[in-house]
């Protein structure tokens, strides 16, 4: 059984007096501790897949479900805290909190668990030990790179444990080397802790590193994965 | 306690616009506080008097005298058991720039119907005895540094020249209506000085039981009805709450202008949290990515505008309820008694979270209900 299953999926738009159809019938399997790149042209719907999965956005019609959580049928309150255990997301443009420090940024998702004060510590300082960003957890967003700032928005993503990681453009607004640092982190969290990601990406450098590359145009899968990690149908 | 840090955080984003906000606070509270008070001492003031004295007037007005040949009059009438009088002085010390009352009093009767004035008995001994003497509370001596036994002068106002008294007694007030800034001398003194014997501004009658008052006072004012300076009789604490009344309008123009600070300050709040919230509509998508519930970011919203309301709420109350005594406030003499009540500082606290709610629902309602990936999009 697959990790995330997205099934017969609709999605439209009302922009002004026009409607838009992003998806019309989408069907996608993802498997547990896959590394999905998806690909396609601005307006493809990669970026509404994501917040489909992540639960941020409904389907018109048809059903996603991660694990054995039925995400189209949750409500806002049931999401949240199953975003909150399940849903590590990156976004192109960092988003970290201006006034909090690395440390901070990173125990956000943890305080919305029962996790002891000393517990929530040991998990930021293994988050970021394993971004490559211990010496500095003090440092505020505006003292770090884009390429530090990026992997702290990864440590965020995975201190809580989550299910699956979902990266919409990660290496977006980043540099060669810096786009290669945060590649190699997400290649190692995929192989080392088996890790299930999804990231939407332009960049080829980026899909390479991916298991699985699917592309979307239109809504709509047009070429089959280059492995058998997802199945689109 | 967890989410403290992302509240103080917050609150810290533009840290001269948090502190400007919750200055505003304190300053209307502080105002609210003061003016509001203004009201409340009033109404203490004409709370007070002795349930056994009554206080006879001149028909025509307060500022016109009485004849002091009234007194063996009304002293006569059954169930008067006592009587005194006093009158105005307005005397001015100095450059008058620190105004007390002081009026010209009958010693030894005021003091026996005042019991509230106290004294050591030889002051009091020796004020009685010594014509030119005067009595003053005891502020007087922290406000101008004055001695037992020195001679004090006043510039007389309503009646001229240099008038100069012996301070023989210092008496501390078991009532603060009595006031505490107060000089009293001797009106014998008074009647000769200024050169018009016979006269007395208002009489302090003291009865027996208190249930006689309507009819005692009626008898009084009967009995000088045709005469050329008819009277107004009535109990004491009517006497002080006429003083209310003429400050009734002052009084309510107060409360308003209290309140109208308050509401002022309110949009100002309102303002800056509503600023705040919508700087940070891009952060609260992210929350909401994370994890953070709509009813989670509300609650944040509401206890970050909570902290600044309330923090501003206890600087002005606690401001205002620690300076007024620390500089013996008493509104120039005519607010005996000035503090900060306590209904005061439960109503500004009620204002307070009145502001909290009026200040924090709006931007944390759009917080909670923000549409997360309309405003991811428009961060992204």
């Amino acid at each position: 059984m697959a990790l995330v299953e997205i099934r017969d999926v609709y999605k439209s738009f009302q922009r002004d007096t026009q409607k838009i159809d992003v998806f019309t019938g989408l069907t996608l399997d993802i498997e547990a501790g896959s590394f999905t790149a998806l690909m396609g042209p601005s307006g493809s719907g990669k970026s509404t897949l994501l917040n489909l999965i992540a639960g941020l956005d409904k389907p018109t019609r048809g059903s996603v479900r991660v694990g054995d959580a039925a995400v189209s049928e949750m409500s806002a309150g049931q999401l949240a805290a199953w975003r909150a255990s399940n849903i590590g997301f990156v976004f192109q443009s960092f988003n970290l909190l201006p006034v909090l420090t690395a440390y901070q940024n990173v125990e956000l998702p943890l305080l919305l668990t029962r996790l002891s004060g000393r517990e929530r510590i040991e998990r930021v300082k293994l988050a970021l030990d394993v971004v490559g960003l211990a010496d500095r957890a003090d440092h505020y967003p505006r003292q770090l790179s884009g390429g530090q700032e990026q992997r702290t928005a990864i440590a965020r993503a995975i201190v809580a444990d989550p299910t699956v990681m979902l990266l919409d453009e990660p290496t977006g607004q980043l540099d060669a080397k810096s786009s290669q640092e945060v590649l190699a982190l997400l290649q190692r969290l995929n192989n080392e802790f088996n890790k299930t990601i999804i990231i939407v990406t332009h960049d080829a450098h980026a899909a390479e590193r991916s298991k699985t590359t699917l592309h979307l145009e239109k809504g709509d899968l047009i070429e089959k994965p280059r492995a058998m990690a997802g199945t689109a149908r | 306690m967890k989410y403290l840090q992302l509240v103080v955080a917050n609150l810290g984003r533009h840290k001269l616009r948090t502190v400007l906000t919750v200055a505003s606070v304190a300053l209307a509270l502080f105002l609210f506080a003061s003016l509001r008070s203004v009201t409340t001492t009033m109404a203490a003031a004409a709370q007070f008097g002795g349930a056994r004295r009554l206080v006879t007037l001149n028909a025509t007005g307060l500022v016109f005298p009485l004849p002091l040949a009234y007194a063996n009059r009304i002293k006569a009438l059954p169930g008067v058991t006592g009587l005194s009088w006093a009158n105005w002085f307005g005397g001015r010390y100095g450059d008058g720039k620190n105004f007390f009352a002081n009026f010209a009093v009958d010693a030894e009767s005021y003091l026996d119907l005042y019991p509230e004035i106290v004294m050591p008995a030889d002051q009091k001994q020796a004020f009685v005895q010594d014509r030119t003497g005067a009595i003053i509370g005891d502020r007087l001596i922290s406000q101008f540094g004055w001695k037992l036994g020195q001679n004090v002068t006043l510039q007389g106002t309503i009646f001229p020249g240099d008038w100069t008294f012996k301070i023989d007694g210092v008496y501390t007030p078991t009532d603060p209506a009595i006031g505490d800034n107060v000089l009293i001398f001797h009106h014998e003194y008074f009647d000769e000085r200024i050169g018009r014997a016979g006269i007395a501004g208002w009489y302090i009658v003291e009865i027996d039981d208190p249930s006689h008052a309507p009819a005692i006072a009626k008898t009084i004012d009967d009995l000088f009805r045709n005469s050329s300076s008819p009277t107004k009789t009535g109990t004491e604490r009517e006497f002080q709450a006429s003083f209310a009344t003429m400050w009734g309008n002052v009084s309510f123009l107060m409360s308003t202008i209290g309140l109208a600070v308050v509401f002022a300050i309110l949009l100002v709040t309102a303002n800056a949290m509503m600023m705040s919230a919508r700087e940070r509509t891009g952060e609260i998508a992210v929350l909401k990515t994370v994890g953070f519930s709509d009813k989670l970011l509300f609650t944040l919203v509401m206890v970050e505008a909570g902290a600044m309301a309330l923090t501003g709420a206890a600087i002005g109350l606690g401001a205002a309820t620690l300076l007024y005594p620390a500089i013996h406030f008493n509104g120039a003499g005519f607010l005996p008694g000035f503090k900060v009540a306590t209904s005061t500082l439960i109503f500004g606290a009620l204002v307070a979270l009145g502001l909290m709610l009026a200040s924090g629902l709006v931007p944390a309602l759009r917080a909670a209900r923000l549409p997360v990936v309309q405003a991811l999009r428009k961060v992204e």
